[in-house]
């Protein structure tokens, strides 16, 4: 197992961030407006929302790999200016280079950062943790979905990030796969105590694996309201108070149905 | 024709066949189909009157299952049959056996074909057409000068390959990662580039005088060109995502070029190896015969001029050889690169 204590996670503030981005035709589109969220380590944060209320745009922006047009993000009281390794992230599609092996693919953030020699143990380790060993020396395309998506997990955790920043990493299974996924989730979190910050458009996946859950609005994207899901883990799919929360965040996004 | 009483198998019908206990009879006359073929064309060749009347050289001296034709036809009759015999008793080959034999088998069906046509026949204006014997009997007679000349070509065509390979991976790199350099070199390269390279030969020569030097500079612009555009359309095309999850994992830039941009613009590198292999043997040919005194285009254009047409097309069935061995080895090398999108590329 990954030998490394609970609570490895940070802090991550973000303090009225904004982001515009400029149209085709010259003017510019508001994607994120006044966007505040705080977020304690080692807690897990889902982003919920319909497609184009920014939650993407705002993960990039913690990622570090485009800056905010306004406004501030820190991790762990550090300003954030660029990509780093302490902020691994994760996307829909496995993204795994698909000219490395399973092996290669975990480990190239050791290699990227130059510390592979020293910790090529950890690969083991991580393959272990994701229960792919015996698909260690596989290519990407061999892999079914949900293998890649763990592999994606593996590699990602691999620097041991303060911040797991994942869009929407699960939004591509079948359901069983996908329940079976959230459960592998939730175990490395709670082993790892890292910060985690997840991107869905699934309600129930949001309120099983969420501390809180930050329900976001179009045009422009704003936090509507942060919600806490005070249920004691481990959770229950059948939980009947799952639909307090279900009722409450789709209340939010007008999604309650009947006429208007 | 030997070759029309054959049907090559189909491809399916070989495992099953093996599977049910027994070959029957579609493999056999697979595997033997080389003999027959081979038997037919000696037959041909014995008992079918020359019409045309081949100049007289040292090869006439020799007894007729002595002439390099009927040996050639002789060699492929036993190695087929040694063939047949080994893959019956042992698996291992079967499968290869039982698929190349119709085509060796359809080969020498053309090379009867072209014995009857000249030789036989003698449909063929003179002395353009030489039968097989004869050009047989050339390559065996410049036997010699002939590997000092695949030799020769060999040397500066791969000389001149390496240099366009490298000069087009570094430029190929810097235009498709830094957009300052596109910018400023891609009009120069659409202007430059497209030129074939056979048009610079004065040029050439009048810059270097050492022609070896010459040839590979020719070679080395003529596979530069499209290993720099492939090159840098790889490079540039290499997917956002990869570099961003590279950035993530805390990759500096000489891991987005070097473990990142290259091997996914892999696939789009080696078609630009192909096309400029293609191009490097046209110059390479090209080069030889005008201004490098030696190589097989420069073995061709000088039998050329004595009419010994037998030699040239020996010469030329060398080339042949000689080019598509290096053709295969860059498939190899490239399947063995690229084996982690199998499946994924087919050409």
């Amino acid at each position: 197992m990954v030998s490394r204590p609970a609570g490895e996670g940070s802090a991550l503030q973000v303090r009225g961030v904004g982001k515009t981005f400029a149209a085709a035709d010259g003017s510019s589109v508001l994607a994120l407006d006044r966007i505040s969220l705080d977020v304690a380590p080692g807690e897990l944060v889902s982003l919920i929302g319909p497609s184009g209320c920014g939650k993407s745009t705002l993960l990039r922006l913690i990622a570090g790999l485009d800056p905010p047009s306004a406004g501030e993000l820190r991790v762990g009281g550090e300003v954030i200016t660029g990509p780093s390794a302490e902020r691994g992230l994760m996307f829909q599609d496995p993204t795994l280079f698909p000219w490395l092996t399973v092996r290669g693919n975990i480990a190239s953030g050791l290699v990227a950062r130059g510390v592979f020699r020293r910790r090529r143990h950890e690969v083991d380790d991580f393959l272990q943790l994701i229960g792919l060993e015996a698909f260690a020396d596989v290519y990407p395309h061999q892999l079914s979905g949900g293998m890649a998506q763990r592999a994606a997990l593996a590699r990602a955790l691999i620097n041991h990030p303060r911040v797991l920043l994942l869009d929407e990493p699960l939004g591509a299974l079948d359901q069983f796969t996908r329940m079976r996924m959230q459960d592998e989730l939730l175990r490395v979190w709670q082993t790892r105590g890292t910060t985690l910050l997840l991107v869905t458009h699934d309600i129930d996946e949001a309120i099983y694996v969420s501390d809180r859950i930050a329900i976001m609005t179009p045009r422009p994207g704003r936090i509507e309201r942060v919600i806490e899901v005070s249920l004691d883990r481990p959770r229950r799919r059948n939980d009947p108070r799952f639909l307090r929360f279900r009722s409450e965040i789709l209340e939010v996004l007008h999604f309650t149905g009947g006429p208007e | 024709m030997a070759s029309n009483t054959v049907e090559p198998p189909a491809p399916a019908a070989v495992p099953v066949a093996v599977r049910h206990g027994g070959p029957t009879l579609r493999p056999v006359g697979a595997v033997l189909s080389p003999a027959v073929a081979a038997i037919a064309a000696l037959v041909v060749h014995r008992y079918l009157p020359d019409e045309q009347l081949p100049p007289l050289t040292w090869v006439d001296a020799l007894p007729a299952w002595q002439h390099p034709y009927p040996a050639v036809l002789g060699f492929i009759l036993a190695v087929s049959l040694v063939l047949a015999a080994v893959q019956a008793v042992w698996p291992y080959p079967r499968q290869w056996v039982r698929h190349t034999a119709p085509l060796v088998a359809a080969a020498t069906g053309v090379v009867c074909l072209w014995d009857l046509v000249t030789l036989k026949l003698n449909w063929m204006s003179q002395p353009f057409f030489p039968g097989p014997d004869e050009v047989f009997g050339g390559i065996l007679d410049d036997r010699k000068i002939l590997l000092e000349s695949a030799w020769h070509s060999l040397r500066l065509l791969l000389t001149g390959y390496a240099v366009g390979v490298t000069a087009g991976l570094v430029t190929g790199v810097l235009v498709g990662w830094f957009p300052r350099v596109r910018y400023w070199a891609m009009p120069a390269l659409k202007v430059v580039g497209p030129i074939p390279a056979t048009a610079l030969i004065p040029l050439v020569m009048t810059l270097w005088k050492d022609s070896f030097f010459c040839a590979v500079a020719l070679i080395g612009f003529a596979v530069w060109f499209p290993m720099t555009i492939l090159t840098s359309s790889g490079i540039s095309n290499v997917r956002v995502a990869y570099l961003d999850v590279a950035r993530t994992l805390g990759a500096g830039r000489l891991y987005l070029i070097f473990r990142v941009a290259i091997p996914a613009a892999l696939p789009h590198i080696f078609i630009g190896l192909f096309m400029g292999l293609g191009a490097s043997f046209l110059v390479l040919v090209v080069a030889e015969s005008v201004g490098v005194q030696a190589g097989l285009g420069w073995y061709v254009k000088w039998q050329q001029g004595y009419l010994e047409y037998a030699k040239v097309y020996g010469a030329l069935i060398i080339t042949a050889v000689f080019f598509s061995t290096i053709m295969t080895l860059l498939f190899t090398f490239r399947d063995r690169v690229l084996k982690w999108q199998k499946g994924v590329i087919k050409w």
